[in-house]
């Protein structure tokens, strides 16, 4: 029952989103041997969902934009929290990395003069976003992928990993189901990257599909790897709140990049109320001005509504408490209003957003052309994750890397946006490469085989559990614990009832059970995730606990301001002795003397 | 609430599999793919689906409702006839996993079958390329693919005939158009086009083209441009003639 299919990778990559494909591919290419595995099958992890762009500092449309100019910005989104050494490479490495891709075959939407068109994003000082159209990720996956399949890479499609492996103080494999059947198949693997993505499937408002269930966190965790910055999950300001069934789904920001204006149920453009100091010099003073820098005016300066995530989604929040909401429970987000400013508006804006065009056309029956959008806040990225180091991406486990949304570090308290797509391509080539580094210098190394027999009795357990409880009952109560008490503004009281309580759902996850056989079975994956769910959220919890203060993307509504304390402090999630997840601050690294520089400079 | 009856595919690899009904109640705005997973979170766990985004983006939830291939996640409630029952079936044209979930692996199969992509050698002064808005949108309307399959699904030259083995089908036409209409590319792909990807086999029926849930205008645009280079290139006498002296 618990037999299983073995093989033999130098370097094993777990995730086939931008990070897992850019990874496989860095490491095909220097001749070793690939396994790359994903629960989805290829081209459909959640990279393909991105819209708006990603962030690289060519300056094909504003020249004075370089890589110093985006590090600041990363920095300054991040609320100085961020790993800057990841900031720095991420700067400098990304615009090479996006011409990469169009050797590769990736057609990006053009400047007149027939370059690599960029555009206007949150927290993005210059027009920066590489995109085609809005649907960027789309573009940038299915280049990979396309790319990936001449490199000699074994894929294994809709094959879960449920458990690595670890030997000698190193890793050494990974233990998996196919979705199919349920068989079982075992990785030896010299390295190991994960980039497994996000943790949103915890939230009931999400942006964020089936597969984001922080398997990579949790399965990096419990072999000894830490988390730091789970307190950091980011509330996308702008997700669709009607029609109810599809609440969460992002409109995304290129729709304010391209001119699109935040409204309240008075017709107030309310963000123009609240701009935070250290963005007041770089932040529009009227809609006009706002609108000249939307079109390419040089001397202008953005309009509110392009600032940093963390703070649009909170002001809407704030509307909407004060009964200046939108009937659904959000804000209007106004894109239709351009033709006031420019002819054709309506072709324009089929043409710069065309899948948002036809998602509300067809989801909501609503033409953005001609009418508003409601919006509101939806789970969107988690910038916590694995704690990786700066330059070779690997975790506290030798030989394990992560890449991508599930490694930490690069976005700090708060990500721009643009900066994730980006952070794939770079980091999940540097992962790739010291993979390989790892796997050549290191040897040989093989799995327990006594282990991976209890990891296929743990995987069929749940089906031996008499009475067990419906395991969608118990998803969907973390979601609405997780939504309600660890949700966008957090307080001590709600913060510790939801750690008791997940505690208990924890003892429930454990009882919970499928009915049917192991082929195809969503019951049965849903049993298998929910403990990793149980301990992002876990981690996520204590974290916020522990931050008393409001910062980038956690807010606390019993402590409003930042403290100064907490500016140098990232927290790290370790396992306790009995297992359970516990929370340690650690002090921030000295930023380099040259890079302090440029922000000092940049602040001015 | 509005109710429905929904019938759906239950069956795997080993039995062939009939209708089930379930009675659903759903809510204003829903889209099929959330009454499916209503009926699986409530009633059949182990009830087998597809689904990534659920806005349209990933291509994952295809399935033929009452008969029409369709991406259940943009096929809204109130779209559909819930006077009779609703029936959902996997896509036909491709074996069976369970229930709603097919084997598509032969999609990823041919796709690996055809050239790659090969770009001239960057000749811009900063080592990359130059390329016009108007030169490139002909091939970003390709690209727009999800590879939701829908269109291998309707094609009868699949569903009907079978031809798996010589025909590559609609969405590998336009993948193949996406890669010769780059102005980058410099690749030759019209051989395979003719001898190995059965291009011929095409009739122009625009079944595919109806059910592209990205409007992609996959005859007009891509297979039927290509059948014309294929016809330039192998049967116009004159070319022929300068083949044989170049
Ligand atoms: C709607 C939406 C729009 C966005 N727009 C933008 C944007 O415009 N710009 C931007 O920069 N960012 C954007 N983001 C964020 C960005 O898309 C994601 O952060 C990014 O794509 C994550 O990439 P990844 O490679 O880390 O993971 P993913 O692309 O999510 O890939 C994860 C992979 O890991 C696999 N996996 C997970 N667990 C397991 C397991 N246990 N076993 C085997 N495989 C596993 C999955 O199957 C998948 O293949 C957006 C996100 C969303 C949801
Ligand atoms: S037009 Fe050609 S490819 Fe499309 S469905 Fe008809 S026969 Fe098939
Ligand atoms: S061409 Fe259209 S129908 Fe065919 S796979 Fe692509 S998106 Fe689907
Ligand atoms: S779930 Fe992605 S297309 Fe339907």
């Amino acid at each position: 029952m618990s037999d299983y299919e073995s093989f033999d990778y130098d370097v094993l990559v777990i995730g086939a989103g931008g990070a897992g494909l850019r990874a496989a591919i860095e490491a095909a290419q220097s001749g070793v041997k690939v396994g790359l595995v994903c629960k989805s099958l290829l081209g459909k992890a959640h990279t393909v969902m991105a819209e708006g762009g990603m962030a690289a500092s060519m300056g094909n449309v504003d020249d004075r934009d370089n890589w110093k100019v985006h590090f600041a910005d990363t920095m300054r989104g991040g609320q100085y929290l961020n790993n800057w050494r990841m900031a720095e490479l991420h700067a400098k490495e990304a615009a090479e990395r996006v011409h990469e891709l169009e050797g590769w075959g990736a057609v990006f939407d053009r400047t007149p003069d027939g370059r690599i068109l960029q555009r206007n994003f949150g927290g993005h000082r210059y027009p920066r976003l590489a995109h085609v159209g809005d649907r960027t990720g789309l573009e940038l996956i299915r280049t990979l992928q396309d790319y990936a399949v001449h490199q000699g890479i074994e894929v294994h499609m809709e094959q879960t990993v449920v458990d690595l492996f670890k030997t000698d103080g190193r890793v050494s494999g990974a233990f998996s189901y196919d979705r199919e059947l349920g068989r079982f198949k075992a990785f030896n693997a010299k390295a190991v990257v994960l980039a497994t993505g996000g943790i949103g499937r915890s939230f009931a408002v999400t942006s964020n599909s089936w597969e984001y269930t922080g398997d990579g966190q949790a399965l990096a965790f419990r072999i000894g790897a830490s988390l730091i910055d789970m307190e950091f999950v980011q509330f996308h300001p702008t997700g669709m709140v009607w029609p109810l069934s599809v609440a969460g789904i992002l409109v995304t920001e290129g729709v304010r990049g391209e001119g699109g204006i935040l409204k309240n149920s008075e017709g107030r453009r309310f963000m123009f109320d609240d701009i935070p100091p250290l963005y007041k010099n770089q932040t529009a003073d009227t809609p006009e001005e706002g609108w000249r820098y939307v079109i390419g005016d040089k001397e202008a300066r953005r309009p509110p509504e392009l600032l940093t995530r963390d703070h649009v989604a909170r002001c809407i929040v704030r509307e909407v408490k004060a009964g200046r909401g939108s009937p659904h429970g959000g804000v209007f987000l106004d894109i239709a209003w351009i033709k006031e400013k420019i002819n054709d508006s309506e072709a324009h804006i089929k043409k710069k957003l065309p899948s948002m065009y036809h998602q509300f056309m067809q989801l909501a029956g609503l033409d953005i052309t001609k009418e508003p959008m409601e919006v509101g806040p939806t789970t969107h990225y988690v910038m916590g994750g694995i704690r990786v180091d700066a330059d070779s991406q690997m975790t506290d486990v030798p030989g394990l890397f992560a890449a991508g949304e599930c490694a930490a570090g690069l976005h700090g308290a708060n990500r721009l946006g643009g900066n994730s797509l980006s952070d794939l391509i770079v980091f999940g080539k540097r992962a790739g490469e010291y993979a390989v580094k790892f796997a050549k210098e290191n040897g040989d190394v093989r799995f327990d085989a006594q282990e991976a027999k209890a990891s296929g009795q743990r995987a069929v357990a749940p089906f031996e559990r008499v009475g067990g409880e419906n395991p969608f009952t118990i998803h969907h109560e973390l979601q609405k614990l997780m939504q309600e008490k660890v949700g966008i503004v957090r307080v001590e009281s709600e913060l510790q009832e939801a750690i008791e309580e997940l505690a208990k759902l924890r003892v429930r996850a454990e009882n919970s059970a499928p009915n049917g056989n192991r082929e195809y079975n969503p019951g049965w994956h849903t049993c298998l995730d929910l403990p990793n769910m149980m301990t992002v959220a876990e981690a996520c919890a204590k974290s916020a606990l522990e931050r008393k203060e409001s910062r980038g993307a956690h807010a606390r509504a019993d402590y409003l301001e930042k403290e100064p304390v907490f500016a140098k402090i990232n927290h790290q999630t370790v396992e306790a002795d009995d297992g359970s997840v516990k929370v340690v601050a650690i002090p921030t690294v000295p930023m380099r003397e040259d890079l302090q520089e440029i922000i000092d400079w940049q602040q001015k | 609430m509005p109710s429905a009856k929904f019938q759906i595919w239950r069956g795997d690899s080993h039995q062939s599999g009939e209708l089930q009904e379930y009675p659903v109640e759903f809510q204003e705005g829903m889209v099929v793919l959330d009454v499916v997973h209503k009926i699986q979170a409530e009633q059949q766990p182990d009830l087998a689906c597809r689904w990534n985004c659920k806005a349209g983006k990933c291509g994952s939830c295809s399935a033929e409702i009452n008969g029409k291939p369709r991406l259940m996640c943009m096929t809204r409630m109130d779209q559909i006839d819930v006077s009779e029952p609703v029936t959902i079936e996997p896509m036909r044209s491709f074996p069976l996993m369970k229930d709603l979930v097919t084997d598509v692996s032969w999609n990823y199969k041919i796709k690996q079958k055809i050239k790659p992509f090969k770009p001239r050698k960057p000749d811009a002064p900063d080592g990359s390329w130059r390329m016009q808005q108007e030169d490139v949108e002909r091939v970003q309307e390709f690209r727009k693919c999800i590879e939701c399959f829908l269109c291998q699904d309707v094609c009868h030259v699949l569903r009907e005939h079978h031809l798996h083995d010589e025909f590559i089908g609609p969405r590998f036409f336009v993948y193949t158009a996406s890669l010769e209409m780059n102005p980058l590319d410099t690749e030759d792909r019209l051989a395979d086009l003719k001898e190995e990807h059965g291009i011929g086999y095409c009739n122009i029926t625009k079944c595919c083209t109806d059910v592209c849930p990205e409007h992609i205008t996959i005859t007009d645009n891509a297979i039927i441009p290509l059948k014309e280079r294929v016809v330039d290139r192998f049967f116009d006498p004159l070319t022929k003639l300068f083949r044989m002296f170049a």
